[in-house]
């Protein structure tokens, strides 16, 4: 069984395996997977293997049907999967982006060392704990009104700056400036804006996290300098959160639509959740409108959490923010479907990437980096599972030519979750996370059991992948000391 | 199966099995899984009422959007759910009644939160009895 794929992949090098467009009529393209060979068989097993195969039947895919190395078995799309669509007849997928709308990750940098705050780490979690609310079954410290959130909608961070909540340099290490300027909140129903309301400012469920950190390996310390990550020890912040019920709502409600529209655009389709419509149809148009909304919405979120991280930090230690530091390094989105520029089959064109689990890593010199990291590519962020480490790294040209500026964008999962649960609870992980120094404080019990680090695999295995294949540059590593999740 | 449902945990996201001899009755036993995902079902008590309508284009449609009205009002309003009526049920639309509570942490444990209810994996089969399921993003 696990052996199963042998007959099907080809093996291109040590880390790229293909899977030929002949496998299975009415795929389009060739799909490919960055793996080991000793990973193969946990991503046949998995499904996710099948799930590569249904993504190349999208009309007007190019290239390849692509799977980052954390692979795993997703919703229609696999999670690491990135598909890049033509504009002129390709179609845009929500499942391809997911229902988490830009679920991303942010990383704030402090001048403080791990043994500085090591006495305080007691206090800091739980006061970041109350500060950032998790928004499950209540709600959280920002009301909205209807108006403030179609502002929110259309300004994404640039509004959470406006009102106070961080700073506008913020805003220049954020992915698309925390604003998609294609959003119209026209296009976003009332139940997803209802939804929105009461969460704006809080992390979520799942495998949402905020994380206090510190760096145990630096691989480039040139490009790490550019990060402002000067030394081991060094503390460090990483939130993981997305856009919330609003984001979840666009999704549903644009795979209803497409659902219904998919018969008269003439397009059949292995999985419902694939569902999709040509990107120039009313209904692509008003999907990317509306989820450049819910994107927005997620880097608002952000935002916020940032803004009461370096509150909490200001309150616990008694030290000015300059002191402190807290600058953020950068944001990035890996739930997104963006129009973007790439070479397809030798011509510069414009194409719709799908990233569904996956983060962009542009190269150097890219117009749409920063110019802080114009010189090393951008900056990309992968975190891990609560008890080992996460990694910083940049984008490169191998990316850039292969995988339409792409690459992993955490650990994938690895055991089901009920293997993970059998007999565990989440006062066994708070205590064995303790055990290793770690600090955890979690909303839900269960939630937390589900995400102990056995169902991960190590993504230092993932990070190894997209570095050797060249996918991503490594930075450096950081691993943590105190968690909370909603 | 044996009960009116059952959960199963699967890599990344969690089934609900439900099933019932009529097709409203297995609707409602999955509704009834999904409150005690979120949340101790007996520790809620039934002070408010939410009547829903959903049409759908096809009975499993129907059944992903019934079950996401309900994460809908967890999180508009943090309502959660004890028992469900469901009046009307045709292929295509149903009319309901939920019967629940606002979440007050004092005194109800979140187990955990739900994202949504996928589109993948949908399946509703008749043998002698209604089966059904749905796989959760969480």
């Amino acid at each position: 069984m696990t052996e199963g794929w042998k007959k099907y992949l080809v093996k291109q090098d040590e880390f790229r395996w293909k899977i030929p467009a002949s496998y299975q009529q009415g795929m389009r393209v060739p799909g490919l997977i960055y793996a080991t060979e000793s990973m193969l068989g946990q991503i046949w097993e998995d499904q996710a293997f099948e799930q590569v195969v249904n993504v190349s039947y999208l009309p007007g895919i190019v290239a390849y049907s692509l799977a980052m190395p954390d692979i795993h078995r997703g919703y229609g799309f696999p999670i690491g999967g990135v598909a890049a669509t033509r504009i002129r007849d390709g179609v845009v997928s929500p499942g391809g982006v997911g229902f988490d709308i830009n679920c991303g990750v942010r990383l704030l940098r402090t001048n403080l060392s791990e043994e500085e705050i090591k006495p305080r780490m007691s206090e800091l979690i739980t006061s970041l704990y109350l500060n950032v609310p998790s928004g499950l079954g209540a709600e959280g410290r920002i009301r909205l009104q209807e108006k403030e959130l179609e502002k929110v909608l259309s300004r994404g961070a640039a509004w959470a700056v406006e009102k106070g909540f961080g700073e506008a340099e913020d805003l220049i290490v954020t992915e698309e400036r925390g604003q998609m300027k294609s959003a119209n909140p026209d296009r976003v129903s009332q139940k997803a804006r209802k939804r929105g309301m009461p969460q704006l400012g809080t992390l979520g469920s799942g495998n949402h996290f905020l994380e206090i950190q510190t760096v145990d390996q630096i691989y480039d310390r040139e490009f790490a300098r550019a990060m402002g990550i000067l030394e081991t020890g060094q503390v460090l912040i990483l939130v993981h959160t997305g856009s919330r019920g609003l984001g979840h709502q666009v999704c549903d409600d644009y795979i209803r639509l497409m659902a219904n529209a998919i018969t008269r655009y003439g397009i059949s389709l292995p999985d419902r959740q694939l569902a999709c419509a040509p990107i120039q149809s009313p209904e692509g148009q008003d999907y990317l409108t509306a989820m450049a909304c819910a994107a927005n919405y997620a880097w608002a979120n952000r935002q916020c959490i940032t803004h009461w991280i370096r509150e909490s930090f200001v309150k616990v230690l008694g030290k000015s923010i300059r002191e402190i530091g807290l600058e953020q390094v950068y944001d990035v989105a890996h739930n997104i479907a963006k129009i973007e520029q790439h070479t397809v089959e030798g011509k510069n064109q414009a194409v719709c990437v799908h990233r569904k689990g996956a983060t962009r890593a542009f190269a150097k010199g890219h117009p749409d980096i920063p110019a802080i990291y114009r010189n090393i590519g951008q900056p990309v962020l992968i975190p891990g599972d609560m008890g080992r480490y996460s990694f910083i790294a940049v984008g490169t040209e191998t990316a850039m030519q292969e995988t339409f500026g792409s690459t992993c964008h955490g650990a994938g999962r690895l055991y089901s979750r009920s293997v993970s649960r059998r007999g565990l609870r989440g006062s066994d992980i708070i205590y064995k996370m303790a055990m290793k120094g770690i600090i955890v404080r979690a909303d839900s019990s269960a939630g937390l059991a589900e995400e102990t680090p056995e169902v991960y695999k190590d993504v230092s295995e993932v990070m190894e992948i997209a570095s050797k294949a060249g996918i991503s540059r490594k930075v450096a590593r950081a691993v943590p000391l105190g968690v909370i999740k909603g | 199966m044996e009960t009116d449902f059952e959960i199963i945990q699967d890599s990344g996201s969690i089934a609900i099995k439900a099933c019932g001899n009529t097709l409203s009755a297995a609707f409602i036993n999955a509704a009834r899984a999904l409150s005690g995902l979120i949340t101790s079902a007996d520790k809620i008590r039934e002070t408010v009422l939410r009547e829903v309508e959903i049409s759908a284009p096809d009975q499993e449609f129907l059944l992903v959007e019934w079950l996401n009205e309900l994460i809908y009002f967890f999180d508009a309003e943090q309502l959660i759910f004890k028992r469900f009526e469901i009046d009307i049920l045709s292929t295509n639309s149903l009319k309901a009644c939920c019967y629940g509570e606002k979440m007050n942490k004092t005194r109800h444990e979140l187990i955990r939160g739900i994202k949504a209810i996928t589109y993948h994996g949908v399946n509703i089969k008749y043998n002698n009895n209604y089966e059904l399921q749905v796989i959760l993003d969480i």
